[in-house]
């Protein structure tokens, strides 16, 4: 293990980077070496198994002080919320069904104003069992209450993993934070990752700024526990819950600032003002980039919106961008296209939106498909 | 969508009010404070604070746990300037001493819970109230439950980021900043306002 000493945030974030030849698991593995996490559990489910293999080896280095595996999914993410109640930074990860096995927890996580790191390598979720590539699992996310960060590339996820620890960790804040990417695109494939020094690491987790009571039994506040207002039928028990709710909804808002102050915007644009606009997330980012490059040097006037925060979601940005294009076209990789029916709840001129072109199963998406799109859309 | 004229006023609000951040008001960064939602200057927020304590017929301090223990180093000294703050008002300190909903009921001559704070001001004809010392989450929680079904004019001295649910939001409060309030309600009162 490398002696390792804490810096500010922006230092570690702008620190001389150096660039590694890496899978996505890997990269996980070398933000989790410099996020100063106390405590990680895992359970394996392909595609994310590598990466929690990988940060038990930080465990076994020494750069992580506890990590065991779970007995399940749901198992997991229960003793996970149990180290965050106790004030202990931690990290985990999980996919596809193991994202649904546990799906109870994650919700819970954000009710309990839990700033808890987990990453999502996803994966189809469908019967027939399938282990591809695939993000409908993100639909069914999208109303637990936690903050959701897509991935493009493994340099977008070794990033956002770090930034998610401090973006959680606000006390304005402190929900959860799932930075998601597209299992086995990104996990299992080699890329350029530029990486600080190893021996930096992230400030620790000050729990006692927690919106919270610290479950920590040497501490006076610890006996102010959560009860639940379940079992209570009356008004006051009503009231209570759904400022409760509207709390943790203020908590996804007050979060737009930290994403900005260290991920940049919410999205990222190229050419938006075009008359044809490209909105995805994740690797559909990537083959829309393709696709635009090679339409534009078709002539055709083709613009790229990269939304990188799911939750809390850009609207009042893609709303604006919206506006002003002919048309949008936004690819993804699932059946339902819930990214799609996320633009157009947003959007003031819905029948301008191609909600498309999908594709699932595991399947991939060639740029061509995108083209024909853009092809149709233009005449 | 965001709506950029919501105001952060004394209530009645109404039968369920939105929490004010999911309204477009934005935490103050530090040096700066809230008044109803806008940003200001933290020494001007603090004058108000004073004039809206001195005005109120029944002002009242709702001290949270974080200040009514004395957990780590200086909680105490601060918990002495929240006390003589209130005394210089002239305004009363009901406890906020749990946050565990109360059944049947709590009493609320004596206490106030975040989950029915209501019954607390309604019983007690509270018009403006302070909290202090209560974790960020649950003084959201009743903050906004106080917009929507009472008349107080609700105030907030956090040690943390603020609260855009609160009327007036100071943020990053410490023992210095208690006693610079308690001389600036010293002066008002002594200035007759």
């Amino acid at each position: 293990m490398i002696e390792q000493r804490v810096v500010e945030p922006l230092q570690l974030f702008n620190a001389k980077k150096e660039p590694q030849f890496i899978t996505g698991s890997e990269a996980v593995r070398e933000a989790i070496r410099r996020a100063n996490v106390e405590m990680a559990i895992s359970y394996p489910i392909t595609p994310q198994s590598e990466s929690m293999h990988l940060v038990g080896d930080l465990f076994a280095e020494g750069y992580i002080k506890e990590y065991f595996r779970g007995e399940n999914e749901f198992a997991v993410m229960s003793s996970i919320a149990g180290a965050s109640m106790a004030g202990v930074r931690v990290f985990t990860a999980t996919g596809g069904p193991g994202t649904l096995r546990a799906f109870e927890v994650f919700s819970t996580w954000a009710g309990a104003r839990l700033p808890i790191v987990c990453a999502f390598m996803t994966r189809g979720i469908n019967s027939p069992l399938t282990i591809q590539p695939d993000t409908i699992e993100m639909a069914f996310m999208l109303d637990t209450g936690i903050l959701m960060l897509h991935a493009e590339t493994a340099q977008d996820l070794h990033d956002m993993l770090l930034s998610s620890f401090m973006i959680a960790e606000q006390t304005e804040v402190h929900i959860p934070v799932g930075v998601f990417v597209d299992g086995f695109f990104v996990t299992h494939t080699r890329d350029k990752v530029n990486i600080a020094p190893a021996d930096m690491k992230l400030p620790p987790y000050d729990p006692y700024s927690s919106p919270v009571p610290v479950m920590d039994m040497e501490n006076v506040p610890f006996r102010q526990m959560r009860d639940p207002f379940v079992m209570k039928s009356n008004y006051v028990s009503y009231s209570a819950h759904a400022s409760w709710q509207q709390e943790v909804m203020a908590a996804a808002e007050r979060a737009r600032k930290y994403i900005n102050q260290y991920l940049g915007e919410l999205i990222e644009t190229e050419n938006p003002d075009a008359d044809i606009l490209l909105i995805g997330s994740g690797t559909a980012v990537s083959q829309s980039r393709e696709a635009m490059a090679i339409a534009r040097s078709e002539g055709f006037n083709v613009g790229l919106v990269k939304i990188k925060s799911v939750r809390p979601f850009p609207a009042q940005e893609i709303k604006e961008l919206v506006k002003h294009a002919k048309a949008v076209i936004v690819p993804e990789f699932n059946r339902v296209g819930w990214l799609a029916r996320e633009i157009k709840s947003v959007a003031e001129e819905t029948t301008k939106i191609v909600a498309g072109p999908r594709v699932y199963g595991g399947m991939t998406m060639p740029p061509e498909m995108i083209l024909d799109e853009i092809r149709r859309t233009s005449v | 969508m965001l709506s950029k004229e919501y105001h952060v006023v004394r209530g009645p609000e109404g039968y369920l009010p939105p929490a004010a951040a999911s309204m477009g008001v934005v935490l103050p960064d530090k040096g700066s404070a809230l008044v109803e939602g806008c940003v200001v200057q933290t020494d001007a927020a603090m004058e108000l604070i004073a004039d809206k304590i001195l005005s109120a017929k029944n002002p009242v301090f709702f001290p949270g746990p974080l200040v009514l223990w004395a957990w780590k180093d200086g909680i105490a000294e601060k918990a002495k300037a929240i006390k003589e703050m209130a005394e210089a008002a002239e305004a009363k300190l009901i406890p906020m001493p749990d946050y565990r909903p109360k059944y049947p009921m709590i009493n609320p001559a004596i206490e106030i819970n975040p989950n029915h704070p209501n019954l607390t001001i309604w019983h007690n004809k509270i018009d403006v109230c302070v909290f202090i010392g209560v974790h960020c989450h649950y003084a959201n929680v009743a903050l906004k439950m106080i917009r929507g079904g009472t008349e107080c004019y609700t105030i907030a001295l956090c040690a943390e980021a603020g609260h855009e649910d609160a009327m007036i939001s100071l943020r990053d409060v410490r023992l210095e900043d208690l006693q610079k309030m308690t001389q600036i309600i010293k002066r008002r009162k002594g200035e007759g306002k």
